[in-house]
């Protein structure tokens, strides 16, 4: 396949980037896009051409650091499937295809493609745990849990914090990440002990970084683990909650 | 390597919580304003429904919507409480509706604006994101508008906006101001944005207020669709009517 592409290059933080077409000839169309990239930037270098920076690490859709918009999509346009895990024969060939990082105050842009996703972490770091040892993997057995509700957590454990949420939102709010994190652990009886702590600190820290929530959808279509918006709802329900049952340690 | 930061989107609490009642502390989050926009947006939507409907005395005559209205301004609630005192009650809870929700809008949406500082520099393609969702500013923008041209209009019967109008008469006065065709043509715009606004606003409120059941879900846009038509339907027919001469 011969494909043309428009690249997002930003030396770095501070300057201005702009787009830079390269043309991407003889690539498999079993290859990955990723792969497709790394074919790119070994002809850049042999070239002594400064090389496409863009984030990965798994390659197989679980650590969620590749994220990047193809032609205004997050992820590019094949649903439920992070951009390792995109093939090209998603594409026709003489396809032109457009790439660029993130947007968002939250997200700023490290290098080309590369953005820091760290108030990802913070949240996290609010509450994105169950403070107590709650065992060893054998010790999960010993708790009773109905069936639905495991698959439910599962389904919101599913997350790996992408970004791509962020990304699609015209809001640029990052609420399909944190009740995706809040759910998977507030369903389960190890952590809805702290649920209403764990959601008030959580959610704080969630809108320092981001935008507010306003409905559209746009998140659950480009999150690449299809993670349901149906947990924004739990967590808004939540959220109130937690205010009113925490008002006096405030 | 410099080092980028996440720039915040906050706008710092005004400090010392604890001392602020639970329901102010709620206010002051994104995620509590979204709440007070769901809810005052319940009653606004209550309003427009039940102002539809009333305003389909128009069809029975002039005497069924001139003793309907009289009936609003004195008759609510009388004799338990004074007359227009039930009317003021509900004037009040309307504007208090409105200022919330205008309000918390407009901090959202500045708040989106900072999450945001620059947008995509190619073009971006949308998959759920629909027409009336990405334009609920714009059309929360032109009914808020057309409140005010439609209070002059109708209610307070402004000299410049309706030199017909009278005290009291409600139908001649709807008659006399419908019959221009830039104002029937302002009023059937305004409530085709009033038609988007309510339609993303009634599937979004159930998920901003959690009323969320994987059983019930499939109904939402169900409900959204057909209270809007509904609503909507029955106020662009007042214009249309007036101008066709069915009412007049
Ligand atoms: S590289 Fe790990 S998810 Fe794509």
């Amino acid at each position: 396949m011969n494909l043309t592409l428009q690249v997002w290059r930003q030396a770095g933080p501070d300057v201005p980037g702009s787009f830079a077409t390269y043309e991407a000839t003889d690539i498999s169309a079993d290859a990955s896009f990723l792969e497709m990239l790394d074919l790119v930037n070994e002809r850049l270098v042999l070239d002594g051409d400064e090389p496409i920076e863009f984030s990965h690490d798994c390659r197989e859709g679980i650590c969620g650091s590749c994220g990047v918009m193809i032609n205004g999509v997050p992820h590019g346009p094949q649903r439920g499937t992070a951009t390792c895990q995109l093939h090209m024969r998603t594409f026709a060939d003489g396809d032109e295809i457009v790439i660029e990082p993130w947007r968002a105050s939250g997200f700023p842009i490290v290098k080309d493609l590369v953005v820091d996703r760290s108030p990802f972490d913070e949240i996290i770091q609010a509450g994105g745990y169950v403070t107590v040892d709650t065992g060893q993997a054998q010790d999960a057995n010993l708790t009773q849990i109905p069936k639905e509700t495991a698959d439910l957590a599962m389904d919101a454990a599913a997350c790996i914090g992408c970004g791509a949420c962020v990304a699609a939102c015209p809001n640029g709010a990052a609420q399909l990440f944190t009740s995706a994190k809040l759910a998977h652990l507030n369903l389960l009886p190890q952590g809805d002990a702290e649920r209403y702590e764990r959601t008030e600190s959580m959610v704080g820290v969630m809108e320092s970084y981001f935008g507010s929530c306003t409905n559209m959808g746009e998140c659950e279509t480009a999150c690449p683990k299809e993670i349901s918006i149906d947990f924004i709802a739990m967590m808004n329900k939540d959220y109130v909650k937690a205010k009113f049952r925490n008002r006096r340690s405030a | 390597m410099a080092t980028a930061s996440p720039a915040t989107t906050a706008t710092p609490p005004p400090q010392a919580p604890g001392q602020v009642p639970w329901i102010v502390q709620l206010y002051g989050t994104a995620l509590g304003k979204k709440y007070a926009m769901a809810i005052s947006g319940i009653l606004g939507l209550g309003y427009i429904v039940a102002h539809m409907v009333g305003n389909l005395k128009m069809y029975f005559g002039a005497e069924s919507i001139d003793g309907y209205s009289e009936w609003l301004r004195e008759g609510l609630l009388y004799p338990i409480l004074p007359h227009t005192v039930m009317l003021w009650i509900l004037r009040l809870g309307l504007i208090a509706a409105l200022v919330v929700h205008v309000h918390a809008a407009y901090a959202l949406t500045v708040m989106n604006r900072r999450a945001r500082p620059t947008g995509y520099q190619s073009e971006r393609h949308y998959v759920a994101a629909d027409f009336a969702s990405r334009t609920m500013r714009w059309t929360g923008v032109i009914v808020l508008l057309f409140i005010a041209f439609h209070l002059a209009d109708l209610t307070w019967g402004v000299e410049a906006v309706n030199p017909a109008w009278e005290e009291g008469a409600a139908y001649a006065n709807l008659v006399a101001s419908l019959s221009r065709p830039p104002v029937a043509a302002f009023y059937l715009l305004a409530n085709l944005a009033l038609g988007l606004h309510i339609y993303h606003g009634i599937w979004s409120l159930f998920q901003t207020l959690g009323w969320n059941n994987r059983r019930f879900n499939s109904y939402r846009r169900s409900l959204a669709i057909g209270v809007t038509v509904v609503v909507i339907g029955g106020n662009l027919s007042f214009p249309i009517a007036v101008l066709t001469g069915v009412v007049g």
